[in-house]
């Protein structure tokens, strides 16, 4: 560290004013502390392995790699303690430990990602989303999932415009209105969100399908569907109505307006982003559900567009169906159809966010 | 850019209501006053928890004051949208209490608040001004908790009348808060415009109103570019005054403050207290501060209030005109907390 000088003021007010140029100083520069750390975790690292090599000699790889971890983090808390002090050295060692928290869980989603589009590229091609499975045989090439996606499709979205509508309100009735029966509302909500996906199925097969003898239909998985989704929305929508302050509330109110312009012209435009955010978590939840469409849609190879009518199949069905399939070429389209999910879902969640914020942009915010 | 408040002379020059704009105010005939108020028993008149002391006899209602006086001359363009700002805007407090629960914050405070003038609160922390203060809007009984007892009335209406929403109350009595809260998810304009939006009433030349509130709140010449922004997108002073035009865009009769000033630097401290004294010949304007000297510099009337002692409600001790309430204090502790001295 460097210590500057202070001149006596006098001093400066005699020397002829420099012209200081206004110049953005580079703030953080990579130096021989950064090289000591750097060096420092290098060491305990290199120490580490080593010592698991002597004691355990690489045998398996889960093993070692804990104990790897536990004495990387050992020798790396005295090395640092050694020359840092012991705050720093506890602050660093939590950096890590949060660093390899963060790493194994993108490291886990990146191998689930990975492994799909490794299993699943070879089929993936554009005659896979035209054509379905009603004249392809086992062993025949072409073929692919145009009728599941028409099926998820058709069926989240009628289950989407069934829910979030219904789960909003709901949220604004527990949180805005406040009403009486809010505290038995969120009792239920709460109980249902832990619903096995499997019961919602069972519910819809018993009621409708054979109770009422309406048969198979794409239709009948969106109820399911809704009443799965129903709770989740509902409650993320309600966290995210809670983070609206409530002097925006108050201002609105004290402006003249009736509580329900209150809600529809402040609360929900200032959350509509988060309110978008929870109406994608509803349909995540929704559009891999295998359990219960399998017992209200099940599955179909030829396409059916009607919803209401017949077997229909979906992604998730598509896959069930084919990856237990004894010869290569259906698993292999199975896995196109898990990867084709994967991206129908990325794109969703993409589109999804852009409305957001061309909304939020619009606002200049 | 500097915040520099325009000087007051341009703000007056360019005060311009189109006709439309007070078409479109015209009075209600809802809103006749009551003929008779005498008879009533103020603090019986609603079913409150602990019923308050039987009050002492209700002061007739005052007659409507005269216009308030110019001391210099106006444009009479500047007063011709409160065509009837001679008998309006006359807000009354007799006996008013207030509760949250059972715990009683404000016990039988009465104030007379004249048409057409500024009247501050001033009073130690946690006294129940601001309750006082919503009380006065119905903002108070937002609360599930809160009850209030007493009778206030406007231009000799209660407001507590059975005919009369919360919401037509808080149409002619407008409030701004300490804190600035411009709505995040609206332009400064939409911000303007939101109380007709949210009243569910149309202008019809909108862009007139915009333009003459934000001329009024003093902030027309710093935001004319950028009216399609985000209101969250300026500074806290700005906010207020955004704030400030966004109350005075519905044109109310009387403007309540609760502490408008006190999250600003002393610029844009003068040009709200600029646009208070401006604002203040027309419409009834009640303002809590703490600032002593903001006090005298814009209130005709002050008033007083505190807590007797530790947990006791808060009530007014002392009201009358700015120079009495600080040049001739009738009450003791008054005299010790204007200057200072109070513990
Ligand atoms: N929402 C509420 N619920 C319960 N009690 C409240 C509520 N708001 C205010 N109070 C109580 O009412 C009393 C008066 O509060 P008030 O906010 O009117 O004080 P104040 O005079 O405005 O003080 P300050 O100058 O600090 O703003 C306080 O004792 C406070 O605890
Ligand atoms: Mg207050």
């Amino acid at each position: 560290m460097t210590v500057t000088e202070l001149r006596p003021p006098a001093a400066v007010a005699n020397e002829a004013e420099p012209v200081i140029e206004a110049v953005p100083r580079k703030l953080r520069s990579f130096g021989i502390n950064d090289w000591l750390e750097l060096g420092a975790s290098a060491g305990s690292a290199a120490a580490a392995t080593g010592v698991v090599y002597l004691v355990m000699g690489w045998r398996g790889w889960l093993g070692p790699a804990l104990w790897w971890l536990v004495l990387f983090l050992a020798i790396y808390r005295v090395v640092v303690g050694e020359s840092n002090g012991s705050v720093a050295a506890t602050d660093r060692v939590m950096t890590v430990i949060i660093g390899i928290g963060a790493a194994i869980s993108v490291a886990a989603l990146a191998w689930v990602v990975l492994f799909v589009v490794g299993k699943g590229i070879g089929k993936f091609r554009l005659s896979f989303f035209r054509e379905d499975m009603a004249q392809v045989g086992p062993l025949d090439p072409g073929g692919g999932a145009k009728h599941a996606m028409i099926g998820t499709l058709q069926q989240v979205g009628i289950a989407t415009a069934f829910s979030v509508p219904a789960a909003i309100l709901t949220a604004i009735y527990l949180h805005e209105i406040k009403g009486r029966m809010s505290p038995v509302i969120r009792f239920f909500v709460d109980a249902m969100s832990g619903l096995p996906s499997i019961v919602a199925g069972l519910l819809v097969y018993t009621v409708w399908i054979l109770r009422f003898g309406m048969g198979y239909s794409g239709f009948a998985a969106s109820m399911a569907l809704t009443v799965l989704m129903l709770p989740t929305v509902t409650r993320t929508a309600e966290e995210i109505l809670r983070t609206v302050p409530d002097t925006l509330r108050e201002a609105a109110l004290a402006l003249g307006a009736p509580q329900w312009r209150v809600v529809l012209r402040v609360v929900v435009p200032t959350a509509s982003s988060g309110l978008m955010t929870a109406a994608i978590l509803g349909v995540a939840r929704a559009i891999g559900e295998t359990a219960p469409v399998l017992l209200t849609a099940q599955y179909a190879a030829a396409t059916n567009t009607n919803v209401f009518e017949g077997k229909q199949a979906t992604l998730p069905m598509f896959v069930y169906q084919l990856i237990r399939q004894p010869n290569q070429t259906q698993i292999d389209r199975a896995w196109t159809g898990a990867l084709t999910l994967l991206l129908m879902v990325l794109v969703l969640f993409v589109l999804a966010r852009s409305i957001g914020e061309r909304g939020r942009r619009k606002r200049g915010a | 850019m500097a915040v520099v408040p325009p000087p007051r002379s341009r703000i007056r020059r360019t005060e311009e209501v189109p006709s439309s704009i007070l078409q479109e105010f015209a009075r209600e005939s809802r809103w006749a006053p009551v003929a008779d108020l005498t008879d009533r028993d103020a603090a019986g008149e609603r079913a409150v928890a602990p019923p308050p002391p039987p009050p002492p006899p209700p002061p007739p209602p005052p007659p409507p004051p005269p216009p308030p006086a110019p001391t210099e001359v106006l444009d009479l363009r500047e007063r011709a949208p409160f065509v009837d700002a001679a008998v309006s805007g006359t807000l009354l407090a007799q006996n008013v209490s207030a509760w949250f629960g059972s715990r009683k914050v404000l016990d039988r405070c009465t104030l007379d608040m004249p048409a057409g003038k500024v009247t501050a609160i001033i009073g130690p922390s946690g006294c129940g001004k601001s309750v006082f203060l919503r009380n006065l809007n119905r903002m108070h009984e937002v609360i599930p908790t809160a009850k209030m007892g007493g009778l206030i009335t406007l231009d000799g209406v209660d407001i507590h009348n059975d005919e009369l929403t919360p919401t037509e109350i808080r149409l002619r009595i407008g409030m701004v808060f300490q804190r600035p809260n411009p709505f995040p998810a609206m332009s400064i304009k939409e911000n303007v415009l939101a109380g007709l939006k949210l009243a569910g009433k149309k202008t019809k030349d909108p862009d007139a109103l915009v333009e003459w509130a934000l001329r009024r709140g003093g902030l027309w010449n710093e935001v004319k570019d950028r009216l399609e922004t985000s209101g969250a997108a300026l500074s806290g002073g700005q906010q207020q005054r955004l704030c400030i035009a966004r109350s005075l865009a519905v044109r109310p009769r009387v403007l309540l403050m609760d502490e408008p000033c006190s999250a600003l630097d002393p610029i844009s401290t003068r040009v709200i207290e600029e646009t208070i004294l401006e604002i203040g010949r027309e419409v009834t304007i009640v303002i809590v501060t703490h600032n002593m000297q903001q006090a005298q510099r814009v209130a005709d009337t002050c008033a007083f209030f505190m807590i007797a002692e530790q947990g006791a409600p808060g009530c007014v001790v002392e009201s009358g005109p700015t120079a009495e309430i600080f040049g001739n204090p009738r009450d003791q502790r008054t005299a010790d907390y204007v200057s200072g001295r109070f513990g």
